[in-house]
């Protein structure tokens, strides 16, 4: 059976789950609760200066729901911890001695002064915790105090914050970094010339989820009044996906250890995450709309699909799409595909057509008798068909071989490669030597 | 004795809240979130193969796609456009040979989208609300007929109204609705649905209904004719096929007759009801005659019909409504005399020249029989002044018949279904012809 435990920058845990900082990590109780159900670590709910935050005592949350109610992403606009500094310490230390297997590491935001810095991180290594994250990601409340994602959008800061911290304690320095920015590159690259162990990504997307047209007010909505909050949940798990993806294959930053955030809800994303490069996942939306128990699937899934696999080890399968991630000017343009539609499998909703004929390339033909056919003097290969075809590998990409002819451009296949870098369009095309 | 083993025909055999409850919503309405759970699984197909299957062609999957989007109201005017008896039909189309059977996740999965449900979702919004979504065009000057206040008739007039003409409509019976007032299994049509329904059609305007006069009693088609600008006969079948029985008796009833007086009755419980009924028959109208004697608390209901179950046709829904009611379905088996305490029947065989008795037969013990083998139109003249097609009134596409200015639609004329939903087509698009025939 494989080995799910992780080592993720000297912090040991039974498995890759941790809980991320946020509402399920707030407070002993909550997190023995998590413990108890299997997670792997915790990233304890962001701790701040006294005198503690208050948050606000109308709605915090607001949702996207899919069919059925089925929550697509959660926008909140909850701060920080908003109890007293001592008592969580008192709890973390508490759980930390009580589950000493288990990943404590402390998410942390104070002010921009080095001394704020200094002071909590000695408190917190008091406390035995096993790390501390940088919080330079929250995109509401905190950054209209020059915290969180204020940081997190000048790399800068991110460094010099980055250097007080490690200079200050010996704990392994986790940088949470913020999405909303426009290329993650350089934030990554800031928190390793800061000395940063790792980063995690990705925090939340700022972002309105939906208008109250009666009010005319934002969700959530505060006596008539709403302010943009932070999204997560399934619906910025692309988001998150591409970010890991862009710091893994960046050669700069292609060794900082990863920690995926970003909509993690089942086995297979958090697979997908480690896949890019992540170390482990933290997990946040699935266990807030869920509860703890999901724990068993991912790890039960994750582990059967490495037993599937030939995994042994996390290590054996972390980073192993990297590689094939690229930029589209080295993307094979000599690989031709059409699309072939399974006529046994049509239920002839005729989806493919209104999609092709409408928004496409008009090469799906429809029969009197509701027979949908591809065109392949028309078919571009856009894939559109097969995504909005309800019935799974009804519609699938066939390769050409090299020899046939591509009917669309009436071009032979050939077997090499040949992309953007030396086609004749390009202007800046290298001759192929 | 009371009870359901009193033998005879007994009023009172069940409780009265057990009848309450015999008697509610068979299929009670979706909640505002099932609606929304069952809209997300269509697919808005391009062309839909739902829309050609319903006669009314209402546009199912923006109508469901209105839903969808949090607009029911909107749904509903999608549906009404087509089919202004919308309500009705949610509630008694055979949606499962019609739109339902063609979804493409009956194809795909054996589970089609319940657009029967979401229509009377969409519908019932609106009616509820007491909203009226349609208005007159300017007032043409013209006064219409229409004779028979049925689905074919009242979706005639709503139509015809709309185009700015007045119309007179004259039913022979107390109340207007036609079958769907008269011939329709109570638990389909609760809380008096048929005269809401009928009530909400007439905010329209530029109606006037007429009941208690009757077409050849009360008046002649060459009277109404001289009157009025056109005329639109929707007066349905009011003959009743016979059984053709040997020694039938008093004990033979008309399965139409039980279920009009079941949709009038107050008191189910003063509702006489044999102990052991038999139905002759393989339509709707037998279910719905089973189905009701069953509910009433006769202790067994027995459907006999001379074919394969297969040939029956009532859907196959509907036959399992009925066996799962508690109604035993006997197939391939005709009457062949009223014996003492019940029918007696001979087995059937298809034979090369059609069906035939095999010369085996059964009794049947029976407190009362019901046929239910069909209805035929009754010229009002005993000799009809209109040309006919088998038994119908002859009428062209557009609902024409042999003379001028008499159109002519539902279960009386000749072509399609005998449904409610063919009805309302059938009405409709005579309206349109009428009102092209008038301003042309």
């Amino acid at each position: 059976m494989a080995d799910l435990s992780s080592d993720f920058i000297g912090i040991k845990s039974p498995n890759p789950f941790w809980l991320a900082s946020a509402p399920p990590t707030d407070k002993e109780y909550n997190v023995r609760r998590a413990f108890d159900a299997g997670w792997g670590g915790v990233v304890w709910k962001t701790l701040g200066l006294d005198p503690h935050i208050v948050n606000v005592n109308g709605p915090r949350y607001g949702v996207v729901y899919g069919p059925d109610r089925k929550v697509i992403g959660i926008n909140n606009i909850e701060l920080i911890t908003d109890r007293p500094l001592d008592v969580n310490l008192e709890e973390i230390k508490r759980v930390k001695r009580d589950y000493p297997d288990r990943a404590m590491v402390v998410s942390l935001m104070v002010p921009c002064e080095e001394v704020c810095w200094t002071e909590i991180l000695a408190k917190v290594e008091d406390t035995g915790a096993d790390g501390v994250e940088l919080n330079f990601g929250c995109p509401h409340g905190m950054s209209e105090r020059g915290m969180g994602a204020s940081v997190g959008q000048v790399p800068e800061y991110i460094q010099m914050v980055t250097e007080w911290c490690k200079a200050a304690t010996k704990m392994p320095v986790i940088v949470k970094l913020t999405p909303n920015i426009s290329d993650i590159r350089y934030p990554a690259r800031a928190a390793m010339a800061g000395g940063a162990d790792a980063v995690s990504l990705i925090n939340t997307v700022s972002s309105i989820t939906s208008v109250n047209l009666d009010l005319m007010a934002p969700e959530p909505t505060i006596d008539g009044k709403g302010s943009h909050g932070g999204y997560c949940g399934p619906a910025v798990k692309p988001i998150a996906l591409n970010m890991i993806a862009e710091i893994g294959r960046d050669p700069e930053t292609a060794n900082l250890p990863l920690s995926g955030i970003g909509g993690i809800t089942t086995w297979r994303d958090a697979a997908e995450f480690i896949a890019l490069g992540a170390g482990n996942v933290q997990v946040c939306t699935a266990a807030m709309v869920y509860g703890f128990k999901i724990v068993e699937e991912m790890k039960v899934g994750l582990s059967d699909w490495m037993d599937e696999k030939g995994y042994s080890s996390i290590s054996d399968f972390k980073g192993l799409a990297v590689p094939n991630v690229t930029d589209w000017q080295y993307l094979n343009l000599n690989y031709v595909t059409k699309a072939r539609i399974d006529q046994d499998a049509c239920i002839k909703c005729g989806r493919c057509y209104a999609a092709c004929e409408d928004t496409s390339h008009q090469a799906i033909s429809m029969s009197a008798e509701r027979t949908f056919e591809v065109i392949d003097e028309e078919c571009v290969a856009c894939n559109l068909c097969v995504n909005v075809c309800p019935v799974e590998n009804c519609i699938t990409m066939e390769k050409l071989s090299p020899g046939a002819v591509d009917l669309r451009t009436g071009e032979t296949v050939v077997p090499d490669h040949g992309d953007w870098t030396t086609h004749p369009n390009n202007p800046t095309a290298v001759a192929a030597e | 004795m009371s009870g359901v083993r009193q033998n005879g025909i007994a009023a009172g055999r069940i409780s009265p809240a057990a009848l309450s409850e015999n008697f509610s919503d068979a299929y009670p309405p979706f909640s505002a979130h099932e609606a929304l759970v069952a809209a997300d699984r269509c697919y808005f197909c391009y062309d839909a193969p739902c829309i050609t299957a319903c006669p009314t062609e209402i546009d199912i999957p923006l109508f469901i796609r209105q839903i969808q989007a949090g607009n029911p109201e909107g749904a509903a005017k999608t549906i009404l456009k087509q089919n202004i008896l919308g309500g009705m039909c949610a509630r008694v189309c055979p949606t499962e040979t019609l739109c339902e059977e063609a979804c493409v996740r009956e194809a795909a999965e054996g589970q089609p989208v319940d657009i029967g449900a979401l229509q009377r979702f969409a519908t019932d919004t609106v009616m509820d609300k007491g909203d009226h979504p349609f208005t007159r065009a300017e007032p043409t000057g013209k006064i219409v007929a229409v004779i028979g206040a049925g689905p074919a008739g009242l979706a005639c007039a709503h139509r015809l109204a709309m185009h700015g003409h007045n119309v007179v409509v004259v039913d022979a019976r107390k109340k207007p609705g036609g079958l769907n007032e008269y011939g329709i299994a109570s638990y389909k049509t609760v809380n008096d649905f048929a005269q809401a329904e009928v009530e909400w059609l007439l905010k329209i305007g530029g109606i006037r209904i007429e009941t208690g006069s009757e077409l050849g009693k009360d008046y002649t088609l060459g009277e109404i004719r001289e009157d009025y600008d056109a005329v639109f006969l929707g007066m349905g079948l009011s003959g009743v096929n016979d059984l053709g029985l040997e020694g039938a008796d008093e004990r033979v009833d008309d399965a139409v007759d039980f279920i009009a007086t079941l949709r009038q009755t107050k008191d189910l419980a003063a509702l006489p009801i044999g102990r052991r009924v038999v139905v002759i028959g393989g339509g709707m109208t037998a279910v719905d005659a089973a189905v009701q004697s069953k509910l009433l608390g006769a202790e067994d209901v027995t459907i006999v019909y001379r074919r394969g179950q297969e040939r029956m046709s009532a859907s196959e829904v509907e036959q399992d409504h009925a066996t799962t009611s508690g109604v035993r379905i006997k197939c391939h088996a005709m009457p062949r005399r009223a014996v003492a305490g019940g029918v007696e029947f001979e087995y059937t065989e298809d034979g090369p020249d059609g069906l035939r008795g095999t010369g085996e037969t059964f009794v049947l013990e029976a407190d009362q029989v019901f046929r239910a083998i069909g209805q035929t139109y009754e010229g009002w003249h005993g000799k009809s002044v209109l040309e006919l097609e088998r038994g119908k009134i002859r009428v062209d596409l557009e609902g024409r018949t042999s003379l001028s200015g008499v159109w002519a639609g539902g279960d009386c004329a000749f072509g399609g279904e005998d449904l409610t939903v063919t009805a309302v087509a059938e009405g409709r698009d005579a309206a349109e012809s009428i009102n092209r025939a008038l301003m042309g």
